[in-house]
């Protein structure tokens, strides 16, 4: 995985797979969640970077990185809860 | 396969080396990404923000980065990686025919597929019944 520096996760504003606004700055984040709010089935997954802990390490994952695999991304409430 | 949640990577650490390596045995062995201000979560609708958590969102993204299936559920109740992983198999048997094949309701590998087209209207009571197929 590329080590691409990034400070809290965040959409690049681009769908996997497509270039597009890859450098969505701060201060658009707002407009480009309200644009990108619907996800669907059938469509592209909305691209994101967001810092990782993977093998003992900390790292940079990047959704698009994974084209080509089928991937599953799940979302939890949080580490240390009981379900 | 990524994991995402509010906590930080650092946090993911703890969790991974003081609880979930007890409780498989090994190293979680995918990407457990930190999501603290709730970005990807808010693009993907499962970011509560009264409760800065993440609600169980789960999603299969084929290899062109098309979502094909989601779910998602309110925290209290956990998720059954059984039927995850039988939606998986499923979309990979169509992708895998090139769209000729679909899979009924409750197909499994090894059990019959349909092959969609004219013939087939008002006819799949002939060739897959929900007692014997399903």
């Amino acid at each position: 995985m590329p080590k691409e520096e990034v400070g809290c996760a965040r959409p690049t504003g681009a769908m996997v797979g497509e270039t597009g606004n890859t450098q969505a700055k701060k201060e658009n984040l707002v407009e480009e969640k309200k644009r990108m709010s619907e996800v669907r089935v059938g469509a592209k997954a909305p691209d994101f970077v967001a810092p990782a802990y993977y093998h003992g390490g900390f790292t940079t994952v990047k959704l698009s990185d994974f084209l080509g695999k089928w991937t599953l991304l799940c979302f939890y409430p949080g580490d240390f809860t009981f379900v | 396969m990524i994991s995402v949640s509010v906590d930080s990577q650092f946090v993911h650490k703890m969790w991974n080396d003081h609880e979930l390596v007890k409780m498989v045995g090994h190293d979680v062995p995918f990407h457990m990404a930190s999501d603290g201000p709730g970005n990807v979560g808010s693009i993907y609708g499962v970011y509560d923000e009264n409760a800065g958590v993440e609600m169980r969102g789960r999603f299969i993204i084929d290899p062109d980065g098309i979502i094909q299936a989601m779910e998602i559920m309110t925290p209290p109740v956990g998720r059954q990686l059984k039927e995850t992983i039988r939606q998986i198999q499923a979309y990979q048997h169509v992708r895998a025919s090139k769209g000729t094949e679909a899979c009924p309701a409750g197909w499994e590998p090894g059990k019959k597929t349909l092959k969609p087209g004219p013939d087939l209207v008002g006819n799949v009571w002939k060739v897959w019944s929900p007692k014997t197929d399903h």
